[in-house]
């Protein structure tokens, strides 16, 4: 339970002359829920972006799992373990749920062109496995009803349902979700919660960023606090609530 | 699974396309030919529509993988260079040399993003012709913008199809036997179409076009599924052009300007990007626009003017133009849009 | 006779003109991220429409260069009612749509005013009239006509004239606001259909004067010029940095030195026979003064698309264009 699963030291980002992140090191363990919360614009989605790959990191390396995460290319860290979700939902619009959870199954799957052309019976295997891992995640998430819809016309807490699915749908040991509960009335907030909490019984790793810091308190077993892309604070809930320097760049940015 | 009726009516589509040669032969040959282009550019467009339709990059030198292959064949099989080789081993060498051609074309700039890649496939369409035009000295690779003549139409053992054969009452001349194997590639084209579009390239394509990010994030390697689309797409071109210069029996650069990339284009956009039946039913559309304009325009005009005021030649691009800009306007997805409702799919196939 | 310096001098005209196109290009792209594909077709009519009044002017007695300006006026004005047109009926109503779409439309009326220029003007390139006088000076061991000079006096002048514009007046500011944000910009007051509108009548406006110049320095206007014109400007564009309206210009003189300059010297370049290492096995080809050319002149549009591959393979922000990440 308490071995690490992934260690960054040290990750610095630039954008021309603002530092977005400034030497965080932190590290998540296997099995936990660990929060990221910090005032808005404080680096936790720059984070995200240079642990998925997406944005290069300017120093710092990352280790997962043991091993030192390649962070040059999205794909690769996806086939290291680490999915993600994004903050304004990025689904494939015009795909119906079931083909985007599909696409999931991308990197865990290997039929190529000819074999696709030809239809081999190791590709048909395939295919079918792949449906059927994307019906059961469909499931999962509780979504199977909306397969054959296309992703845009689902609802909006349909939609982050489905973002999720095909997240897990790559096989991740790391569930990255930026924002998850944002623009979700409470209902829909309560319903998500308690598939993260799912998540974590079926012994998956998750790390949150969420505004939302009832939610982070009540659902993550430690918590890092981002300020001006600094890390001030990284511990269990209840003394990062009690912080005074976590109070002070709360209260001070909301004062300001 | 199929039910009777889909059976019969599919049987009945299948007879009326073997009927048609000698229908429209009775008509005269010249349908026969304008047919076979229309399938050609059928081809073509299945071709573009992997790129375009279905991987959402937009490729405006698509005419250059056509001219590849095109040019290939009639090195290999015209008294140019003295060569003879069988139909069916150029046209795999073709098809090999026009997909390297993609790869070349397509690794460095695949990154790059929309709109550029247009301009710079574009550019390349333009520079292959301009290399075609010129590479006749110091070694006189592809004769210049005179073109190469005299190229050897396909011959499957005794069936020569330059010539007629008669069996029986029916006549099979050269443009109905090419019919008939444009046909084929078509028919291949299509399930290959078919089943790439439902595989795990075929939805990487999808995801990309979609939304590029995501299908990054999803572990998908944008790099190389995009690459395989252009490869692909270069491919089936390269085979085009060499029925292309079978069925013509000549080449030149003039073959292959910008325009005729743009009507592929047009074909793909009408028809319903990403929807195979869609774009096949564009090209066939678009095939047959500038013959009914020859044979309604032209008369209409020297009969209400007493000569020819506009050039059908200049109302098929103006029709090509127009088509492009008022189905972005008013049909963006085509005229038969692509469906992803696969309800009968998703239970059809396990 | 001065090889280097007459190609230098050359390829300085060719660029002048690439640059004030290029300007359309750039403009239009810096503040709604379109490539107007058809803006060499508008400078491709304005070259025709200028072309036709002084054709027609031709056999008065008026002074060369009252024709001439009475050709450049009809053409600019003509150029600005059609950029205006194109950007109100083809490209604002599909604003919101997604990226392929406007630039497929753009393709499209690129089609439309090439094969409608045809109509009107038919297949034969028109002919510059033999009505001025081009006198020719020679400056170190090149020449220099007086219409190049003309054309690189007058390009400098409306580049300059534009940056005034875009830098020094309100409407140069709201233009580059919109250009940096069009939702901020237009909370602070700018009327971003205006700003847009404006952009497309000012590039047609600059173009109609490009396509006068360009037409007169070859001595003829053709319905196809405009395709090779404008994709050559739009690589200059890229080259400078889209949307970065210095860019554009330094672009633009950039290629018409690197086109010039190749085009010169590729023959040289590519004869095998001044290859030492080529001459055992090409003695015959070579004997008395002879070569073995790959690459002639005859490449000389390949220059330009080259250019541009390779700036967009290496550095696709251009010369001058800010290096923004394309990622997320």
């Amino acid at each position: 339970m308490n071995d690490i699963l992934l260690e960054a030291r040290n990750i610095g980002k630039r954008f021309g002359g603002v530092q977005a992140l400034k030497d965080v090191s932190l590290t998540i363990r296997s099995g936990e829920i660990y929060g990221l919360i910090g005032p808005n614009g404080a680096g936790k989605t720059t984070l995200f972006n240079v642990f998925t790959g997406l944005y290069a990191r300017d120093s710092g390396e990352v280790q997962f799992a043991g091993k030192a995460l390649d962070l040059g290319s999205p794909h690769a860290v996806a086939a290291a373990g680490i999915a993600r979700t994004f903050q304004n939902i990025r689904l494939f619009a015009n795909m119906t749920a079931l083909e985007n959870v599909m696409v999931g199954r991308h990197v865990r799957t290997r039929a190529g062109v000819f074999s696709a052309i030809l239809r081999t019976r190791a590709e048909r295997a395939e295919e079918a496995g792949i449906r059927h891992r994307a019906e059961e995640l469909l499931h999962y998430v509780g979504i199977a009803d909306h397969a054959n819809d296309l992703a845009r016309q689902l609802s909006y807490g349909d939609q982050r349902r489905l973002e999720i699915a095909r997240a897990l749908a790559t096989e991740p040991r790391l569930l990255a979700l930026d924002e998850p509960v944002a623009g979700m009335n409470a209902t829909e907030t309560t319903a998500l919660r308690s598939l993260i909490e799912g998540l974590r019984r079926d012994g998956l790793t998750v790390l949150l960023i969420e505004h939302d810091v009832k939610l982070v308190m009540g659902l993550c077993d430690r918590v890092a606090v981002l300020d001006y892309g600094e890390k001030i604070a990284e511990d269990v809930p209840e003394a990062v609530r009690a912080n005074p320097i976590v109070i002070e760049a709360y209260l001070g940015a909301s004062t300001a | 699974m199929k039910t009777h009726r889909e059976r019969a009516g599919l049987a009945l589509v299948a007879l009326a396309l073997i009927a048609l040669p000698f229908v429209l032969a009775m008509a005269g040959t010249a349908w026969v030919r304008i047919t076979n282009f229309a399938v050609l550019f059928a081809l073509l467009s299945l071709g573009l529509n992997i790129v375009v339709g279905f991987a959402g990059l937009l490729d405006l030198g698509y005419v250059a993988f056509y001219a590849v292959g095109a040019y290939v064949y009639a090195l290999l099989a015209s008294p140019h260079f003295g060569l003879h080789l069988p139909f069916w081993v150029i046209l795999p060498i073709g098809a090999t040399v026009a997909c390297v051609a993609g790869v070349i074309l397509g690794a460095p700039t695949l990154r790059l993003r929309g709109d550029y890649l247009a301009i710079v496939t574009l550019g390349f369409g333009e520079i292959v012709r301009i290399f075609m035009n010129n590479l006749s000295s110091p070694v006189n690779l592809t004769n210049g913008p005179k073109g190469i003549n005299r190229i050897d139409p396909f011959q499957i053992g005794p069936l020569n199809f330059s010539a007629s054969d008669t069996f029986g009452a029916l006549v099979f001349s050269g443009p109905i036997k090419y019919y008939y194997f444009l046909l084929l590639v078509l028919l291949a084209v299509i399930v290959i179409n078919r089943r790439l579009q439902d595989s795990r390239i075929g939805r990487a394509w999808v995801a990309i076009r979609e939304d590029e990010i995501a299908a990054k994030a999803s572990g998908i390697n944008t790099r190389n599924i995009k690459l395989l689309a252009f490869a692909m797409g270069a491919s089936f071109g390269g085979i085009a052009g060499g029925m292309f210069a079978a069925i013509q029996g000549f080449v030149s650069p003039e073959s292959f300007i910008l325009n005729e990339s743009i009507m592929v284009l047009a074909m793909v956009v009408l028809g319903g990007m990403g929807n195979i039946w869609g774009v096949i039913a564009g090209a066939v559309l678009l095939s047959f626009v500038p013959e009914l304009l020859r044979y309604t325009v032209e008369p209409a005009q020297m009969a209400l003017f007493g000569k020819l005021l506009i050039d059908p030649e200049v109302l098929r691009m103006l029709v090509f133009g127009l088509a492009l800009v008022l189905t972005m306007r008013f049909r963006p997805a085509g005229l038969w849009p692509e469906t992803r409702h696969r309800r009968e799919m998703s239970e059809g196939r396990t | 006779m001065d090889i280097l310096l007459q190609q230098i001098i050359n390829g300085l005209t060719t660029g002048s003109v690439y640059a004030v196109v290029a300007l359309g290009y750039t403009m239009v792209y810096g503040v709604i991220q379109l490539i107007n594909f058809a803006h060499g077709e508008v400078v491709m009519i304005g070259a025709m429409v200028a072309f036709s009044v002084i054709t027609s002017l031709a056999g008065s007695h008026l002074p060369p260069l009252v024709i001439v300006l009475a050709g450049v006026m009809a053409a600019i004005p003509a150029c600005m009612i059609m950029g205006y047109l194109l950007e109100r009926v083809a490209y604002r109503p599909l604003r919101h749509a997604p990226r392929l779409a406007p630039l497929i439309t753009a393709i499209g009326m690129s089609i439309i005013l090439q094969h409608l220029a045809l109509l009107a003007w038919g297949r034969n390139p028109l002919a510059f009239p033999q009505i001025i006088d081009n006198r020719v000076f020679g400056i170190g061991g090149a020449a220099i006509s007086s219409v190049q000079i003309a054309i690189i006096l007058l390009s400098l002048a409306m580049m300059a004239g534009l940056s005034w514009f875009v830098y020094r007046t309100r409407f140069g500011i709201a233009i580059r606001a919109t250009a940096e944000n069009v939702h901020i910009a237009g909370l602070m007051g700018v009327n971003a259909n205006r700003v847009i509108a404006a952009t497309f009548v000012i590039g047609a406006g600059l173009g109609a004067v490009a396509g006068v110049m360009y037409g007169s320095y070859y001595g003829i206007a053709h319905y196809t010029m405009g395709f090779s014109l404008g994709l050559k400007a739009f690589s200059a564009a890229v080259l400078g940095g889209i949307g970065n309206i210095a860019g554009a210009m330094l672009g633009g003189i950039l290629l018409g030195l690197v086109e010039a300059l190749g085009t010169g010297y590729v023959g040289e370049l590519t004869d095998l026979c001044s290859w030492p290492m080529a001459h055992g096995w090409l003695s015959a080809q070579c004997a008395d003064g002879g070569n073995f050319v790959l690459f002639g002149s005859n490449y000389q549009d390949v220059f330009a698309f080259l250019m541009l591959i390779l700036v967009l393979v290496f550095r696709p922000s251009g010369l001058l264009g800010e290096r923004v990440s394309e990622r997320a």
